[in-house]
C-alpha cells in the first residue's frame, strides 16, 4: 500500500518533470538587446547591450540541466555550463561567475567574441528541435555583473620560485600567464606593442569588444601578480635563446600577426590596406576619434576582400568611419564564409553589400597612385577542395570593376617571424607556424611551449585560450621535474 | 612606463637632438636600426632612425626635423620630460663588415643615421669617406662628430655657404670618377635625394644602399603599411629593411606612398599651431 502510493507519487512527479521539460523546450530563446542598425552604423559603441537580470533569469530557466551535458564538451576550456546556469537561476550571480572563472580567465571577452554557435551551443540538446540555450550571452551577463560590482581576486599560493616568460599578451598568453600565476609561478609577459591584449586590443573593434573590458581583464591578471612588459620585442631586444637562459620555461603566444596580400597588380596603391593595418589604426590607435593623432583614410567607397570575422570587422569599421558604400568581396558563397553567422547578420543589417562569388584580379589607381577601383571576376563553385569546401573557379569574360577609394585586404595572417630571429632549434612547418604538441604545447625546443594562432594559424580567441590553458598545465608539470 | 628625455637641444633651425633613457633599446641597438616613439596617450607612433646609442649609459639619441604635428610637439619637449613609449631597436641592422672603401652620403637630417654607420664601418676597418650636405651651413648637422667618425669628410651646401657649392652627389661622382676602388655607397636623406643619388651611382661598379623612411604603425611586420616594391617584389621596410639595394627600389611608388596622408598632416599641423597660439598647449 505504502509502496503503491509512492509509485503514484513518483509517476506524478515524473509527469510534472516531463511537463516542465516540454515547457522549457517550447520556451523561446531570450533575444539580445542591441542598438538599432541605422543608429549603430554611425557610432563605435558596443552593438549588443547585454542581458538584463530578467533576461538572464528567463534564458537560464531554459536550461535542461542535462546529467551528461554535451555543451561542456564543446567548450575549449570546459566551463561547467549547467553549473553556472543553475546558479543564475538561484540568482547567485557571484557564485556563477566564480564557477565560470574556475576554468575561464576572460569571461567578459569570451561571452562577447566566442563562436558559441559552433562550440557549446552547437551541442546543446535544445538545439536539436529548437534554439539552444544562449550560453554565451549568459556568460557575458555574469562577467558584466561582476565587473559592475568588484572583481574578486583569488588568493595566490606561495611562490614556487620558478620564473616563466610569456611572449605575447593576446588571449593565449593572458590565459597561460593567469593559470601559471595561480599555481604560484613568477610570470613576466613581454608585449611588442605599447598596449596589452594582442588581437583583443588591435584587432577586434570597440563596437564588438570595448577596450575598457580588455583593460579590466588584464588588470585582473596583474592582480594575480603577473608583470607586463610592453614595448618589448623578443627577437629584437632579446632573442628567444636568451629568454630560455633567463627563465625556467617560456610560453610563446605570439599569434598570427603577419598579413597576407593577394599578390595582384596595384596592391601597393595608396589607400590599399591590410586588415591588420586598417584595424590597428582604428582600434589600437583610435583613428576614429578626432582627439587622437593617428589617421586613417576614410573612404566613400570601400571594398573589403575576404569572408572571415576580420573582413566583417573591417567592413563595419569602414562604415562607421563614414563610408557611403562598403562591399565585401568574397570568392566563394555565403555558406562557405568562415565568419560567425551573427557577424554576417549584423553586417547585413547595417547595410554592408555582399558581393559573393567574386574575386579581385587587379587594383586600379590614378596618376597620384591613389586607388580608384577594383577589377573583379565572377566565380562559380566547382568540385570540393582539400578543405571540403567547393572551390571557386573564375567565369571567363565576367570581369567588372567596383569603384573604390579604400581597399582592405582581409584574406588571412600567418605567424610573425620576428620572434625567431637569432634563435635556433624551434621547429616550424611550411606556413611558418610553430610545431607544438596538441595536448601540452611542447615544442622541439626544451622548455619552450607554444599555443594559439602561432601554432594553428589564424583561429579564434577561445581556441587560443584553450591552448594557453593546456600549456600552463604542461609547463607546471615540466617545472616540477626541474 | 615612461622614457625620460635626458638631453634636448636644437642643433639647427627646427632640427633637434634628443637623448632618451631607454636601457633595453640601447643594449640591443646596432647601426642602421630605428625606434618608434609615441609622445602621449593621444599620440601617433612615429619611426625615427637611431642617431647614436651608449650601451653602458643605457641611452639612445634621435635627431628629428619639425615637419608634422608630432615632430613639432616633440620639438617643444625639454630635458626632464618623458615620452610615453619608445620601442626598438627595429629593422635589420646594416650589414657592416670590412669591405675596403665605403662612401657614406647624408643629406639634411639624413646625416643623423649616417653617423652611427660611419663609426661602425670605420671600426670594422674600412676607409670611410663621408659626404654630408644641407641647403645651407646653418642646417648642416653633426659636422664635428662626422669628422671624427670618418677617414675623410666632404661638405656640400646648396647655396655654397659652406664646402662645395652644389649637391653631395657631385662629390660622390667625383670620387667614383677618380678611379678609386669603392666597394659600397650608402645614401641616406630625403627620398628625392636618394633617388637622384642612386641614379648618379648607377653606372659605376659599386654596391648602392639606401635607407627608406616609409610610413608605418607597429614596426614589427604586422601592419604592412610600410611596403615598398624592391625588384618587383613587395617588401616591408620595417623588417626587411630599412636598407635596400638602391638599384631595385621603386622610388616613385615610395614617394607617392609617403604623400598618402599629406592632406591630413597639413590639417593636423594647422589645428595644432592654432591651439599653441591660443596658449592652450
Amino acid at each position: 500500500m505504502h509502496v503503491r502510493t509512492a509509485l503514484i507519487g513518483g509517476d506524478e512527479k515524473m509527469q510534472e518533470l516531463k511537463k516542465e521539460k516540454t515547457e522549457k523546450i517550447k520556451k523561446e530563446r531570450t533575444p539580445m538587446p542591441e542598438q538599432p542598425a541605422d543608429e549603430r552604423r554611425k557610432n563605435f559603441n558596443e552593438v549588443t547591450l547585454g542581458y538584463t537580470k530578467e533576461d538572464a533569469l528567463s534564458e537560464a530557466s531554459r536550461c535542461l540541466a542535462c546529467k551528461e551535458p554535451k555543451c561542456v564538451e564543446g567548450c575549449p576550456v570546459n566551463v561547467d555550463i549547467p553549473g553556472f546556469i543553475e546558479l543564475i537561476c538561484e540568482e547567485d550571480f557571484e557564485g556563477a561567475i566564480e564557477k565560470i572563472k574556475a576554468t575561464n580567465t576572460l569571461p567578459a571577452i569570451c561571452g562577447r567574441v566566442c563562436p558559441q554557435e559552433t562550440q557549446c551551443e552547437a551541442l546543446c540538446v535544445l538545439g536539436k528541435k529548437g534554439q539552444p540555450v544562449a550560453i554565451g550571452r549568459l556568460e557575458r551577463f555574469c562577467a558584466d555583473y561582476e565587473r559592475q560590482k568588484s572583481v574578486k581576486v583569488p588568493e595566490v599560493p606561495k611562490s614556487t620560485g620558478k620564473r616563466v616568460a610569456v611572449v605575447g599578451s593576446g588571449p593565449a598568453g593572458l590565459t597561460a600567464a593567469a593559470d601559471l600565476a595561480k599555481l604560484g609561478h613568477r610570470v613576466i609577459v613581454f608585449e611588442s606593442l605599447h598596449k596589452t591584449g594582442g588581437v583583443l586590443s588591435y584587432g577586434i573593434p570597440e563596437f564588438r569588444l570595448p577596450k575598457e573590458i580588455v583593460r579590466q581583464e588584464v588588470d585582473y591578471i596583474k592582480q594575480l601578480g603577473v608583470e607586463f612588459k610592453p614595448n618589448y620585442i623578443i627577437g629584437r631586444i632579446k632573442t628567444l635563446d636568451e629568454l630560455c637562459d633567463e627563465f625556467d620555461a617560456v610560453f610563446l603566444g605570439t599569434g598570427a600577426g603577419l598579413p597576407s596580400f593577394m599578390g595582384i597588380p596595384g596592391e601597393n596603391f595608396s589607400g590599399v590596406y591590410s586588415a591588420n593595418e586598417f584595424l590597428t589604426r582604428v582600434n589600437l590607435m583610435k583613428a576614429y576619434d578626432p582627439e587622437y593623432d593617428t589617421t586613417v583614410r576614410r573612404g566613400k567607397n570601400v571594398v573589403v576582400v575576404g569572408g572571415g570575422n576580420v573582413a566583417m570587422d573591417a567592413a563595419r569599421s569602414a562604415l562607421r568611419l563614414g563610408a557611403d558604400e562598403v562591399s565585401i568581396v568574397y570568392r566563394r558563397g555565403e555558406d562557405e564564409m568562415p565568419a560567425r553567422r551573427e557577424e554576417i547578420e549584423h553586417a547585413k543589417e547595417e547595410g554592408i553589400v555582399f558581393r559573393l562569388l567574386t574575386n579581385p584580379v587587379r587594383i586600379l589607381g590614378d596618376e597620384k597612385f591613389n586607388v580608384k577601383a577594383v577589377e573583379c571576376i565572377k566565380m562559380e563553385l566547382g568540385e570540393p577542395d582539400e578543405s571540403g569546401r567547393r572551390s571557386p573557379v573564375p567565369v571567363e569574360g565576367s570581369e567588372f570593376t567596383i569603384p573604390a577609394d579604400v581597399v582592405v585586404i582581409a584574406i588571412g595572417t600567418s605567424p610573425n617571424p620576428i620572434i625567431f630571429k637569432g634563435s635556433e632549434g624551434l621547429e616550424q612547418n611550411r606556413r611558418g607556424t610553430v610545431v607544438a604538441d596538441e595536448e601540452t604545447g611542447a615544442t622541439s625546443k626544451c622548455g619552450v611551449f607554444a599555443g594559439g594562432d602561432v601554432v594553428t594559424g589564424a583561429a579564434t580567441v577561445i581556441s587560443a585560450m584553450g591552448a594557453g590553458k593546456k600549456a600552463a598545465k604542461a609547463i607546471n608539470e615540466y617545472l616540477k621535474g626541474k | 612606463m615612461a622614457y625620460k628625455i635626458l638631453e634636448k637641444e636644437e642643433i639647427a633651425p627646427s632640427v633637434h637632438r634628443m637623448v632618451v633613457d631607454a636601457l633595453d633599446v640601447a643594449k640591443a641597438a646596432k647601426a642602421g636600426q630605428f625606434i618608434i616613439l609615441r609622445i602621449d596617450e593621444l599620440g601617433e607612433r612615429i619611426p625615427l632612425t637611431i642617431a647614436d646609442f651608449e650601451k653602458e649609459k643605457g641611452t639612445v639619441t634621435v635627431i628629428f626635423q619639425e615637419m608634422g604635428k608630432t615632430t613639432k610637439q616633440l620639438g617643444k619637449l625639454c630635458s626632464g620630460d618623458s615620452l610615453q613609449d619608445f620601442v626598438g631597436p627595429l629593422g635589420t641592422p646594416s650589414d657592416i663588415r670590412k669591405l675596403g672603401t665605403v662612401i657614406l652620403v647624408g643629406g639634411g637630417v639624413g646625416v643623423a643615421p649616417i653617423y652611427p654607420q660611419a663609426k661602425a664601418y670605420k671600426e670594422a676597418g674600412n676607409r670611410v669617406i663621408s659626404i654630408i650636405g644641407a641647403r645651407n651651413k646653418d642646417l648642416l648637422i653633426l659636422e664635428d662628430e662626422m669628422k671624427k667618425a670618418s677617414t675623410e669628410l666632404f661638405i656640400a651646401t646648396d647655396d655654397g655657404s659652406k664646402g662645395h657649392h652644389g649637391f653631395v652627389t657631385d662629390i660622390m661622382k667625383r670620387i667614383l670618377d677618380s678611379g678609386e676602388k669603392v666597394a659600397r655607397v650608402v645614401i641616406i636623406g630625403p627620398p628625392i635625394m636618394m633617388k637622384v643619388g642612386a641614379g648618379v651611382a648607377l653606372p659605376y661598379d659599386v654596391e648602392i644602399l639606401v635607407s627608406l623612411n616609409s610610413i608605418m604603425v607597429d614596426g614589427t611586420g604586422m601592419c604592412g603599411g610600410c611596403r615598398v616594391t624592391i625588384g618587383g617584389k613587395s617588401k616591408f621596410t620595417c623588417v626587411d629593411g630599412p636598407e635596400f639595394d638602391a638599384r631595385k627600389v621603386d622610388f616613385v611608388e615610395l614617394m607617392n606612398r609617403l604623400a598618402m596622408y599629406r592632406g591630413e598632416e597639413t590639417k593636423a599641423v594647422e589645428k595644432y599651431e592654432e591651439k599653441c597660439t591660443c596658449g592652450l598647449h
